[in-house]
């Protein structure tokens, strides 16, 4: 798989330093990036040590078999974590070099930079389409010059817009699986986020949604950050620029390998995450 | 294909089939039983409503409509010393405007105050206090009414007077608030704010419980959108818990429809209709039946249970239009 071309300033700026850079190894600046992040329920550890850069304008695909840590590990990087009871966590996120555990911080404002798309589609129920597409607006307080505009190009960005465009007040439960999830994809995009976390979201859906939902990632990809868990290993070779593996051997999880998903899937340089691809286990 | 087998006729649909299953011994057992469980609070209900119906029947012909318009409760005894039930006047209209009067107050003051402190246990509170502070309440929709009543009389009553003062000081111009006569005390605004601390714990504990069935999806994505707490509770919690909190509330009215103690202690009962929630004066139709009840005559019980039977009726009118407004308004947002 070839390595989209990148147009925008900012991505050249992240590709040169892309390619002196090893995890961990300072700040990048731009994007965002994961310094030794480890993570705990109770006292359980569950993640440990996890150092990842993600750069602006790419897909990174985290892949890995189940309980390995990879949506905590996502979780950490917009502050969801924190609202499991008994949740801790060690170690840095970076936000154009802002960490975002920083005393302080005001995490609504992370939110809105690092947006989630989770696993089950989740429109608020009690809302039309629209008001679902714009209700990240509201929640943030938030004021936007037009909000037809904006509803528009969020839909269309997320793919909705064609299918949905006749009937923006009738209530987001009237979509189908794929539609909301799409439908969900459009709300994270309303308040501009820079990096979209997604939480294996097409597991839920059938195939030809789940197509519509990886052509709506590569569509966004150009623009910001996207990282995508799943467990379907076409989809990450399909979708994403970089792919991380994680394995957990009954204890915490860990990154076992990360590199250029071309790399990953065919030449991986540990023996576990051949093994994994290959499907001789997961 | 004229005359053949219809079946195979493209334009015909087939019988629909009959879809039967036959139940094993232990299943029909159990619907026995929960059918039987399940019918009977509806034939106790019904059984009371017959007794009463019964019972005040002889009064509610004599009297006619004039039992419900009419204040007027006057027992009139023939030369024999037996009551004349014709010469008699049973009239029980300013109990039932104080019955909703007092209620409507009391559900008023209790709503807005559940639901914060509901929404306190279920988002804001600390482990530890949101743990003592359920058992109180739970405590609380324990607590005896004669109790409620007396430290209303005792420690609520004067100072609810200053409060009133003041409340007809300001606002005297509403006609709610309005006062001829400046008796302050035992009014029907006591009794209010008295069923109101009474039906607190119950709102509060209904809507707890439904606030903390909130959809945890949802929760999140409010919160994975830069929500606050608080604009996350006016999307997602409050949409979701509506329905809830106005059952809660309808439970709470019932209460406070039906209290009997806590009434007669803190409210004078005058016969005479008074939408003056501030001045001494009101009623409410179980206090009346408790007041009278131990001096009662034959007939005058049966008078009484006529009101009981009003009583009863009155209270599932307004629960069966509470329904009919959760159903309309509450369908949307679960």
């Amino acid at each position: 798989m070839e390595t989209k071309p990148i147009t925008s300033s900012l991505s050249d700026v992240a590709n040169a330093t892309k390619a002196r850079k090893q995890p961990g190894s300072g700040a990048l600046g731009v994007g965002l990036e994961a310094r030794g992040i480890h993570a705990w329920f109770g006292d359980k550890l569950v993640l440990r040590d996890i150092s990842l850069d993600f750069w602006y304008g790419t897909v990174t695909a985290l892949i890995g078999p189940s309980g390995c840590g990879k949506s905590t590990f996502i979780r950490t990087l917009n502050r969801m974590h924190e609202f499991i009871p008994g949740a801790a966590m060690a170690g840095e996120v970076l936000l154009n070099g802002q960490d975002i555990y920083e005393q302080g911080t005001d995490v609504t404002k992370i939110r809105l930079k690092v947006g989630m798309v989770f696993q089950k589609p989740n429109p608020f129920p009690s809302m039309t389409i629209a008001d679902n597409v714009l209700a990240g607006l509201k929640l943030a307080q938030l004021k936007t010059e037009n909000k037809d505009d904006l509803l528009e190009e969020c839909l269309e960005r997320a793919g909705l817009w064609n299918e949905v465009k006749d009937r923006l007040s009738a209530y987001g439960g009237s979509l189908s699986g794929g539609q909301q999830q799409r439908l969900c994809i459009a709300r994270s995009l309303a308040v501009r986020p820079e990096v979209l976390l997604m939480d294996e979201p097409c597991s839920a859906l059938d195939p030809g949604s789940t197509l519509r939902i990886e052509e709506t990632i590569q569509h966004l990809s150009s623009s910001m950050t996207i990282i995508i868990v799943t467990h379907n290993m076409q989809q990450a070779a399909r979708v994403s620029d970089y792919t991380g593996f994680f394995l957990s051997d009954g204890g915490p999880g860990e990154l076992v390998e990360v590199g250029p998903t071309s790399e990953i899937f065919s030449w991986p340089k540990d023996i576990r995450t051949e093994n994994y691809v290959t499907g001789r286990f997961g | 294909m004229s005359g053949t087998n219809s079946a195979i006729s493209p334009t015909s649909t087939p019988e629909k089939r009959e879809i039967t299953t036959k139940p094993r011994f232990s299943d029909k057992v159990f619907r026995g039983v929960a059918t039987v469980g399940g019918l009977s609070s509806l034939v106790i209900l019904g059984l009371i409503l017959i007794f009463l119906g019964y019972q005040g029947f002889q009064v509610l012909r004599s009297e006619g409509f004039g039992f419900i318009t009419g204040s007027n409760w006057q027992v009139m005894q023939d030369n024999a010393g037996n009551t004349d039930l014709a010469a008699s006047s049973f009239g029980i209209a300013a109990m039932l405007v104080g019955t909703l009067l007092c209620a409507a107050l009391a559900v008023s003051i209790a709503v807005p105050i559940s639901v914060l402190c509901a929404l306190y246990l279920t988002f804001y509170a600390p482990q530890f206090l949101k743990k003592i502070m359920v058992a109180i309440i739970d405590l609380m929709a324990a607590f005896p009414s004669i109790l409620f009543g007396m430290w209303g009389f005792f420690v609520l009553m004067p100072h609810v007077e200053y409060w009133a003062k003041l409340i007809h000081k300001y606002f005297g111009w509403i006609p709610l608030f309005k006062m001829e006569v400046p008796v302050f005390t035992r009014s029907p605004f006591v009794a209010g704010v008295v069923l109101a601390i009474m039906i607190i714990p119950i709102i509060t504990s209904v809507s707890r419980e439904i606030f903390s069935q909130t959809p945890l999806d949802r929760v999140q994505a409010a919160y994975a959108l830069g929500a606050t707490r608080w604009s996350m509770i006016r999307a997602v919690v409050i949409p979701y818990g509506k329905s809830g909190v106005v059952g809660g509330a309808m439970l709470g009215l019932g209460r406070a429809m039906g209290e009997t103690v806590a009434v007669y202690t803190v409210l004078n009962l005058v016969y005479q209709i008074n939408w003056h929630v501030l001045i001494g004066a009101g009623g409410n139709v179980a206090s009346m039946i408790l007041l009278k009840f131990g001096e009662a005559g034959p007939t005058e019980t049966r008078a009484l249970m006529a009101a009981g039977l009003v009583l009863f009726l009155l209270t599932l009118l307004v629960n069966s239009i509470a329904n009919t407004i959760v159903s309309r308004t509450g369908g949307k947002g679960r």
